[in-house]
């Protein structure tokens, strides 16, 4: 754990990486105290003080109803986070297992289960959250839903890719010839080996999640007003260009920069950790 | 040939049975959320009566595999049912719609391999060098930010600071519309003979084409890469430098095909990603394709025009993949004069 600490920190790429994920990690988590005007991210209204460029002390300018930008962008910051946590920890337990089962298994489990898979591979992944976000209606709960629904295929592509020459390995048949239960190999034999390209691609999505879900949003089918949210600000910025740029290059900005720091951080785990593409 | 067919066939009927799985997958979602369609397209104001007339025609009192039956009845007669929405035809909807997404993907698409393959083969000429980071640093921002962000960038700096291109729309509102045949807008002005309008369409798509195409050039460029140098650790690209055969035609001769096939597979992936993505920057843009009618039946749970928008999305999708697929063989000797399989 030191060692990939320090591997982290010694390559300026990916200590560029830490630095980004720990900024946006910390200020969402203690946004309460670093942000100037923490009730902002409510329905609030400020008509004295409504669509104002940076100034101090509204670093970033306020918005329509005069709230604090910046205040907006760090809560904004906290609710992608939980979305982004919550969808992992959903999606990539059932996307493994199903890409372990079908990998050891074979056989008409493997062609049933990769079928499934590939339906729903062949989705543009923003235009099935969309149906599923808009058939069921727009909220933070169901936008988690709909980013689970097209999340786990990609782990079972992965795994099972993985599986598949993992079970070719010789210390799969030893656990064979000594009997061990299939469930044993699959769980503990194989998935240990499966970890590092896992965790990897969990790092690299973590920010993707955040990008889907902003894109979501972009278009009216995610979180809804007042909770903050940087791609509704976006939409909502985009009517009043150019005028009014900082209500759209602020958030935007945000999104760049926490996908960014997790891509970087991603990349460097995958060097270190030698993950697959 | 015969192999190459044979392939062909071979994906079409997997596409096929994939397709069908999507449909499935669609409907079901469609049909088993909560409230009632016919409700919400009458509007609070319609009577009882109405609705149940409504429910009646649109089979929705029947059991889900019932109205299944019915709807790959009507699909097979090429007939995606009527949109609430529009109340038109589905299917006469997306032809409307669906062209200027196209266009857009396709000019979107031909930028990602015009500067990402190009960029990708200088990062590795110039591995470790000043070249390779920079390409590397910009590949990892483009895919760092979803379409709209880059669209809402390129727009404030190259349509409101520097008023080089268009704000909004596919051709300026003054110019008259060329006939509608393919419904490409640079294809219809070329097979009208209007020069005027061609030169103007190219003006307005290009901007956002490039918004759309920047992740996929980012993620192209990393392929390329990472596959050419791959490449060159190969012997048989050690013994052309052996035989002293100048770097650049080992570059172009020997090492940038078998460098390009698997790219090519995630170029397709791309692709598909970018008939999603598209709505992001049809949104920014205010280009009239299937974006703002897709989000506008969504909000209005709308069911045939949600399920006949996601099904054409994913067979364009599926198309794009046989076609890399066919690409790919045809790079590849190896897949191209192996005795089918």
């Amino acid at each position: 754990m030191k060692k990939i600490f320090y591997q982290l920190t010694s390559n300026p790429m990916s200590l560029l990486g830490v630095i980004l994920v720990s900024i946006v990690i910390l200020s969402a988590i203690f946004a309460d105290f670093i942000t100037p005007f923490p009730e902002h991210r409510g329905a609030i209204v400020d008509f004295s003080n409504f669509n104002q460029p940076p100034h101090w002390p509204n670093i970033f300018g306020t918005d329509l109803v005069g709230r604090d930008l910046f205040t907006r962008i760090i809560y904004a910051y906290r609710i992608s986070l939980i979305l982004g946590f919550v969808v992992l920890v959903i999606s990539v337990p059932i996307g493994v297992s199903i890409g372990l089962v079908a990998g050891y298994m074979g056989g008409w489990t493997e062609t049933i289960l990769m079928r499934i898979t590939d339906v729903f591979l062949s989705i543009p992944p923003l235009v099935l959250a969309m149906s599923v976000m808009g058939l069921l209606e727009p909220s933070l709960f169901n936008g988690m839903m709909a980013v689970t629904i097209m999340w786990w295929p990609w782990y079972t592509r992965l795994v099972y890719n993985l599986t598949r020459s993992e079970t070719q390995e010789g210390y799969v048949l030893a656990a064979e010839i000594i009997g061990a239960s299939k469930f044993h190999i699959i769980f503990r034999e194989i998935l240990p080996n499966c970890w590092a390209s896992i965790i990897t691609k969990m790092a690299l999505d973590l920010g993707f999640v955040i990008l889907i879900a902003a894109s979501l949003s972009f278009l009216g089918l995610g979180v809804q007003a007042p909770t903050p949210d940087l791609g509704s600000m976006v939409a909502e910025g985009g009517n009043y260009l150019p005028d009014s740029w900082w209500l759209v290059i602020f958030p935007a900005l945000a999104i760049l920069i926490a996908v960014f720091g997790f891509n970087l951080l991603g990349d460097a785990l995958r060097e270190i950790l030698g993950g697959e593409e | 040939m015969n192999s190459v067919v044979k392939m062909l066939l071979k994906r079409i009927g997997t596409s096929l049975v994939v397709l069908i799985g999507v449909s499935m997958l669609i409907f079901t979602i469609a049909r088993v959320i909560p409230g009632d369609p016919a409700r919400i397209a009458l509007g609070p104001n319609a009577s009882i009566e109405q609705i149940d007339k409504l429910r009646e025609r649109l089979h929705l009192n029947d059991n889900i595999i019932t109205q299944y039956g019915y709807f790959i009845k009507d699909l097979s007669n090429g007939n995606l049912g009527i949109s609430l929405y529009t109340n038109r035809p589905v299917t006469t909807d997306i032809a409307q719609f669906l062209p200027a997404t196209l266009e857009l993907v396709i000019f979107a698409g031909f930028f990602m391999v015009a500067f990402g393959i190009p960029l990708g083969i200088i990062a590795a000429k110039y591995k470790d060098k000043w070249q390779d980071h920079s390409v590397r640093i910009l590949a990892l921002l483009t895919v760092s930010a979803p379409s709209f962000v880059w669209a809402v960038i390129l727009m404030l700096l190259f349509a409101f600071f520097l008023p080089l291109f268009p704000v909004a729309g596919r051709i300026d509102d003054q110019l008259l519309l060329p006939d509608n045949i393919t419904g490409f807008l640079t294809v219809d002005a070329l097979i009208d003979g209007n020069f005027t309008v061609f030169v103007n369409a190219i003006w307005h798509i290009l901007l956002p084409a490039f918004a759309l195409s920047l992740s996929g050039i980012g993620q192209a460029a990393r392929l390329t890469r990472a596959n050419m140098v791959e490449t060159y650790k190969k012997p048989y690209i050690e013994m052309a430098q052996a035989f002293g055969f100048s770097a650049k035609r080992i570059a172009t001769k020997y090492a940038f095909k078998p460098s390009l096939i698997p790219s090519l597979t995630i170029i397709g992936l791309d692709f598909a990603a970018m008939l999603g993505n598209a709505f992001l920057v049809e949104a920014v843009f205010a280009w009239p394709g299937l974006s703002r009618y897709g989000v506008q039946v969504i909000l209005r749970k709308d069911l045939n025009a949600i399920v006949g928008t996601v099904l054409v999305i994913s067979a364009m999708f599926l198309v794009v993949n046989i076609i890399v697929d066919l690409l790919i063989t045809y790079i590849n000797p190896r897949i191209r004069l192996a005795k089918g399989q």
